[in-house]
């Protein structure tokens, strides 16, 4: 039987993203700041998904994340799953989780918010964890998917 | 309430609004009242807003205060490029409380945070201007006799309207009947829509005054502005249609009044202003005994 994540190559230790919408696969890698990584990292993307259509997987190295970095990709890979391989087997699943607040990471879309004219850490209320909608806790509008950029 | 900030009308409670309520009708009867006794309060208006600016000074004047602050930022330290953060900082120094107005939505939140001071909202950007809200409230109380069950027509720009939502927020504690009149282009947002849903209230829409004016207990009237139409022939065709006049109120109940949070352009023809279901400019006079209220509730110096 073939198994999905070996799509792309095996790893022996490090992290595999899966069930990443193929359409945010740079934003994730972008997001994760994996161009500054020197592991060797390997991706693929249009590959078929019953849930996503399309989807993608990134393959890491020897790189595990912290879970507060992953949260960052939960905004544009809600479900996302992370698989932690030592020793070419899958040691844990983990699941990407939108969290209740969102601090730092996107910013508002607002152009006269004040946290677009001072230097001020972003902070939301997610409203929708499914479709993904923030709501700025200063000018108190929302932020939803299609506008979510990240800082 | 005590030390709490008022930045957006949700941060207080019904609760709060309706001690809010009692103490600022115990202003209206006796409005000098010397219990900020020279305490200095900073009112931070980083854009001009005479109106408000004065109705705040005259509120803390008449409670014995010292006021200290700028008019609008060009004669302040802002427009040599100060940032909010440090203004708060230093000003936090030298008062007891901050009233800011400001022309960047969140400013007052952010500010609150920033300072140990309480801060009161008085406008940021299109977002929030609660004591606005609570002189709405004080208004439609006075005049109804009560606050639950009142048949509420809101007329003209319910999308950008920060005062009709921040009103139909409040109002919906009282479980109140919106009516809500205005061209397609501005109808009220879905999510206040929905909040009344959530809370089992109703609502009605139509694009004529007419239709529901005879049922209002309270016309609350905004301005329609032009930029506001992303077609100039939409707003020549409408503009018309959502200014009172004063002949429309002959079908209306007794008890009606008309508000509005003013400055009007032409949103209300002037013929209505004899009319003694006219209210406006009653509603600025109370705006002084609420925020006398409001400042002297955060303050501590009325339980
Ligand atoms: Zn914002």
């Amino acid at each position: 039987m073939k198994d999905k994540l070996l799509e792309v190559s095996a790893i022996k230790d490090g992290t595999v993203i899966d069930h990443i919408p193929a359409d945010s696969l740079f934003k994730v890698i972008s997001i994760l700041r994996l161009e500054k990584n020197d592991g060797m990292i390997t991706f693929g993307t249009n590959l078929e998904s019953k849930k996503l259509g399309k989807k993608a997987i990134i393959k890491l190295s020897g790189i595990f994340f912290k879970d507060k970095d992953i949260n960052r990709i939960a905004l544009i890979a809600p479900e996302a799953k992370l698989n932690i391989i030592r020793n070419y087997n899958v040691i844990e699943k983990k699941v990407v989780e939108v969290p209740d607040e969102i601090n730092g990471i996107a910013k508002c879309v607002n152009p006269v918010c004040i946290t677009n004219h001072e230097k001020i850490p972003t902070k939301f209320i997610v409203v929708d964890k499914r479709d993904i909608a923030l709501r700025c806790i200063y000018c108190e509008k929302i932020t939803d998917k299609e506008h979510i950029e990240i800082i | 309430m005590k030390n709490k900030s008022l930045v957006s009308i949700v941060d207080f409670s019904k609760t709060d609004y309706l001690k809010i309520l009692s103490t600022a009708a115990e202003f209206e009867k006796n409005s000098y009242q010397n219990l900020l006794n020279g305490k200095v309060i900073a009112t931070l208006f980083f854009e001009p807003s005479t109106r408000t600016r004065l109705s705040f000074e005259s509120a803390i004047n008449r409670l014995g205060g010292r006021v200290i602050g700028f008019t609008d930022s060009s004669s302040s330290s802002v427009t040599k490029g100060e940032t909010l953060y440090d203004t708060i900082r230093v000003i936090s120094n030298y008062s007891e409380l901050i009233v800011m107005r400001h022309p960047l939505e969140g400013s007052a939140r952010y500010a609150s945070e920033i300072t140990q001071l309480p801060v009161i909202n008085a406008g940021d950007g299109a977002n929030q201007h609660p004591t606005q809200t609570l002189l709405d409230l004080y208004s439609i109380q006075k005049t109804q006799g009560k606050l639950n069950n009142l048949n509420i027509v809101m007329v003209g720009d319910l999308k950008y309207g920060r005062t009709v939502h921040s009103l139909l927020m409040a109002l919906s504690e009282f479980d109140a009947n919106f009516y809500f009149i205005s061209p397609d282009e501005l109808k009220m947002p879905d999510e206040y829509k929905l909040h009344l849903e959530k809370t089992g209230l109703s609502y009605h829409e139509s694009r004529d005054l007419d239709d529901t004016i005879n049922e209002a207990d309270i016309i609350y009237m905004t301005r329609v502005q032009k930029e506001r139409f992303s077609d100039p022939i939409e707003y020549e065709k409408t503009r018309n249609a959502y200014v009172l006049k004063n002949d429309m109120l002959k079908g209306t109940r007794n008890n009606t009044k008309v508000l509005h949070p003013l400055p009007r352009v032409n949103e209300i023809d002037i013929g209505v202003d004899m009319n003694p279901k006219a209210y406006y400019f009653e509603q600025t006079e109370n705006g002084v005994y609420v925020r006398q209220a409001i400042i002297s509730l955060i303050l501590g110096l009325k339980s």
